[in-house]
């Protein structure tokens, strides 16, 4: 039994805790929003955030964020200005890493309210589009940072 | 769990005093508008209604989409070509996945399935005469209402209006009466001078659900009581099985069967994870393969010698030998290109429950047809009782036309009884893919004397699409996929001859976006790039004269090229390189701009300009959108991609191994729509085929020297550049 914390509830799952955080996220906690890409850390569909910061879910497992807070794009308020940007400039093409981008992209803001192009394209490289959104995730996470301001 | 009505059930919710439901009947010789209730019972087979709408007393207007919707926007561009007839008001239209009968079949195709880039195409003669039957019989509705002339009334913005007396009724205030009215012989369909819906940058309907994580893709389905399996596949084509540990598979917690599949193990359990833990656990030995020597260095050593052979003929015009024997100047060069992995970003999954009676089968699929055919094969159930339930497709660029691994899911159900979810890893998503087929081509030219090209001839070595997914389609031993763009090129080039030589290998290929046109445009262009440097004239100059006689591809030259500032002066290092092709009726022109860094072989893209003629515009954003893409992924393709195969099978795995382009590397990309009166084209594929040879002519631009072979790494530039150094030192 594994005590979770996840978009400010407490679950408590009847799993191992060396489980990958993304399975229980996904199949026992059924918030699908979070996506299964590579298995090995590096395509980014699987982005949340542990304590606010942006991590890959298939790298963690149930027992390494006990005690911590786990957000997950589900956590994220409706009207969050990232989501309101990403409606705006029609950026989800296929949609299923968006989810991870907009997860990536909230933690960015989060450390740099004002991130530069390079910036940007600096901290969100490591998830990956096969659609090819890229520019217009650029646009959205600039659009988001002047109306957070 | 998805849930998703039967036809049955939509009929009985519609025909209960819901509204309006109209079907679209297509007979081998024209549109035949029946309305739902005509069809209560099973449509003979005669009838193959393809299109639905639904208007209900809430004053929606639902669009039943046949297509499946993989990021290119149907979702919105079906409804948007019906609601235009229809005279909706946008805000009141939603769109609902249609299920996989019949009824939904593309017309021209006679199947359900999504490819090609022709899903506007096919489907945009049937859905606005649907939208013009129901505006027509919501308009005589209210005449009768109102007991005036019909003439008087007219629809506009999702209401009737008697202009005379100025009353007004809703859609959904007049469906039910308007599904009493018979339809109207004749259908007046508006002028696109008329139209306020279509041209418009409508906002996604599918978006918002894709924002906030909602919407459903296959991996999201489950069913209750449902298993994952995980498969334990062969390494190598051809591998057999030696043996596995069935009893510490079975051992493990959570699983609960293995289950022996042709040439696989799988292992199905209480979840993925324990799925995952029990395909270790078979520690599956597998034997070598039927082709332990395939590698990349002999399939290279297999493409240019099978481009010695004599192959099919697949176009001749004129007399190509003379010609080229005439020629005052001869240009000859060899390409290669490389297998190439879909890589959807969601993998390749399915999940299906097989009961006595019944069987559905939740699918992220771009063949519902096909998916339904596999169904009813392997239950033995009428296809009536298998429910297809189409999801968001996570990627399909082709991918998704293949039925596989619904047939797992569907063969385990009915192994375990229980339903099952099949979700691959990306490493089996990446070694079991149906890849873009490697192939290497081979063009001889001739020039005259006053520079204006005589003579080309061509053969193509690829393996074939079509002779496993359709050989009726083979013609003379010419797979078309395999020529296409070849053979039809736009050049005016008076003698002409493309021969095609197909080359079996055992790895596995299909449909990836753009299909041929995505290796032929990059020879055709590349070459014609080669010619006109020998012609002594400028790339763009030289395109123009064999382009007399078209315009469209005209247009989209001159305008990416002036867009671009085709022919103003850059810094050294940098080029500029341009190319066109002409793909799923759309004509699309691309200039590349790049710097070479000479001492490391990097290169960086640092604009691509696209212009794009495609006819009738539905959704200007989702072309632009659709445009940026196909760069992208063509651009991806060019610099990077490339499966890597050895020992008999492939040893790319996953993203570390087989990369493809990343954020932080794509280049600003502009895109300009050419406005045309040009018959309806393509959007999903066209963009991509001329941005790989844009790029190598632009490094030719910049450095020099000429790439024939993809992916454009630091080590073939490096090569190409350090040859073309060593060239001129030994001068």
């Amino acid at each position: 039994m594994v005590s979770l914390s996840v978009n400010g509830k407490t679950y408590q799952v009847d799993v191992e805790p060396d489980v990958p955080l993304l399975w229980v996220i996904r199949d026992y906690l059924k918030l699908t929003g979070t996506k299964f890409g590579c298995g090995v850390g590096i395509c980014g569909t699987c982005t949340i955030h542990v304590d606010g910061k942006a991590d890959r879910s298939c790298q963690l497992t149930a027992g390494d964020v006990q005690g911590k807070n786990v957000t997950t794009i589900e956590g994220l308020p409706k009207n969050h200005p990232l989501m309101q940007a990403w409606v705006e400039k029609q950026v989800p093409q296929c949609g299923y890493c968006q989810p991870g981008q907009i997860m990536q992209a909230a933690s960015l803001l989060h450390e740099n309210p004002s991130p530069t192009d390079e910036e940007i394209k600096d901290f969100m490289s490591d998830n990956l589009c096969r659609c090819g959104t890229y520019p217009r995730i650029v646009q959205a996470i600039k659009r988001a940072s002047r109306e957070a301001r | 769990m998805v849930g998703r009505m039967t036809r049955r059930e939509f009929f009985r919710k519609s025909l209960a005093g819901t509204g309006l439901v109209l079907a679209i009947s297509v007979n081998p010789f024209a549109l035949r508008l029946i309305k739902a209730d005509t069809l209560q019972e099973e449509p003979s087979e005669a009838f193959a209604p393809s299109a639905w709408l639904q208007i209900t007393p809430d004053n929606r207007v639902t669009v039943m989409v046949n297509k499946s919707e993989m990021g290119q926007g149907v979702y919105t561009a079906l409804p948007m070509i019906l609601a235009e007839e229809l005279e909706a008001d946008w805000e009141q239209v939603q769109f609902k996945p249609a299920p996989a009968r019949d009824a939904f079949k593309d017309p021209v195709w006679g199947s359900q399935s999504t490819g090609g880039s022709t899903s506007v195409r096919h489907m945009f003669p049937a859905l606005r005469k649907a939208g013009a039957a129901a505006r027509e019989m919501l308009v005589h509705a209210a005449a009768a209402i109102w007991q005036v002339p019909a003439e008087e009334c007219r629809a506009s913005l999702g209401s009737v209006t008697h202009r005379p007396s100025g009353q007004r009724l809703t859609f959904g205030e007049l469906c039910l009466k308007a599904a009493t009215v018979t339809i109207p012989d004749e259908l007046p369909l508006k002028e696109p001078s008329g139209f306020s819906i279509i041209g418009t940058s409508k906002a996604r309907l599918d978006i918002p659900e894709k924002v906030d994580g909602s919407a459903i893709f296959g991996t999201d389905v489950f069913v209750p009581g449902m298993l994952y399996a995980a498969i334990e596949r062969p390494p190598a084509y051809g591998a057999r099985l030696l043996l596995f540990d069935r009893k510490s598979a079975k051992g493990t917690p959570g699983v609960r069967h293995v289950v022996t599949l042709p040439g696989a193990v799988a292992v199905c359990a209480d979840t993925m994870h324990a799925a995952w833990k029990g395909r270790e656990a078979l520690d599956a030995k597998w034997g070598q393969g039927s082709h332990p020597d395939l590698s990349n260095e002999s399939l290279e050593r297999l493409l240019i010698n099978h481009a010695d052979c004599e192959g099919a003929l697949a176009r001749q015009d004129g007399n190509p030998h003379d010609a080229l024997f005439k020629a005052a100047r001869r240009v000859e060069a060899t390409y290669i290109l490389p297998y190439l992995a879909h890589a959807t970003m969601e993998p390749m999954n399915c999940t299906a429950y097989v009961q006595q009676n019944r069987c559905d089968v939740w699918v992220p699929t771009q063949n519902q047809s096909g998916v339904l055919q596999a169904a009813v094969e392997l239950t033995g159930l009428s296809s009536e009782k298998v429910h297809v339930h189409t999801t968001f497709l996570g990627g399909g660029f082709g991918r998704r036309s293949e039925t596989g691994v619904a047939e797992e899911a569907i063969t385990l159900s009915q192994e375990t009884r229980r339903p099952v979810k099949v979700l691959w890893s990306r490493e089996e998503d990446m070694q079991h893919d149906f890849y873009r087929p490697a192939n290497c081509a081979v063009i001889e030219a001739g020039i005259d004397a006053r520079g204006l090209l005589t003579a080309w001839s061509q053969r193509i070595v690829a393996p074939s699409i079509f002779s496993r997914v359709l050989p009726d389609f083979i013609r003379k031993g010419v797979d078309p996929s395999a020529v296409e763009g070849v053979v039809d090129m736009e050049y005016e080039i008076p003698h002409a001859r493309v021969e095609y030589i197909k080359l079996d290998t055992p790895v596995p290929v299909g449909f990836w976006r753009s299909v041929g046109h995505s290796y032929n445009a990059f020879t055709v262009e590349c070459f014609m790039d080669e010619l006109a440097i020998a012609a002594g004239e400028d790339p763009l100059a030289f395109r123009l004269k064999l382009l007399k006689n078209h315009p469209r591809t005209r247009g989209v030259l001159k305008t990416a090229a002036e867009k671009a500032g085709w022919g103003k002066p850059l810094p050294a290092g940098r080029g500029r390189g341009i190319a066109q092709h002409r793909s799923f009726g759309s004509h699309v022109a691309q200039v590349a701009e790049l710097s070479v860094d000479t001492e490391s072989g990097m290169i960086q893209v640092h604009k691509v300009v696209c212009a794009v003629d495609c006819g009738l515009v539905i959704n200007p954003n989702t072309l632009t959108a659709q445009m940026e893409s196909a760069v992208i992924m063509g651009l991806s393709a060019a610099l990077k991609e490339k499966v890597v195969l050895n020992h008999g099978g492939v040893i790319s795995e996953n993203y570390e191994d087989y990369e493809i382009l990343r954020m932080d590397e794509i280049p600003e990309i502009q895109v300009h729509i050419v406005k045309s009166k040009g018959p309806l084209g393509g959007v999903g594929e066209p963009g991509l085929p001329p941005v790989a040879p844009a790029v190598a002519n632009a490094i030719f631009a910049a450095t020099g020297a000429r790439i024939r072979r993809l992916p454009l790494t630091a080590e073939t530039i490096l090569e190409a550049v350090g040859s073309i150094v060593s060239q001129k030192f030994l001068q």
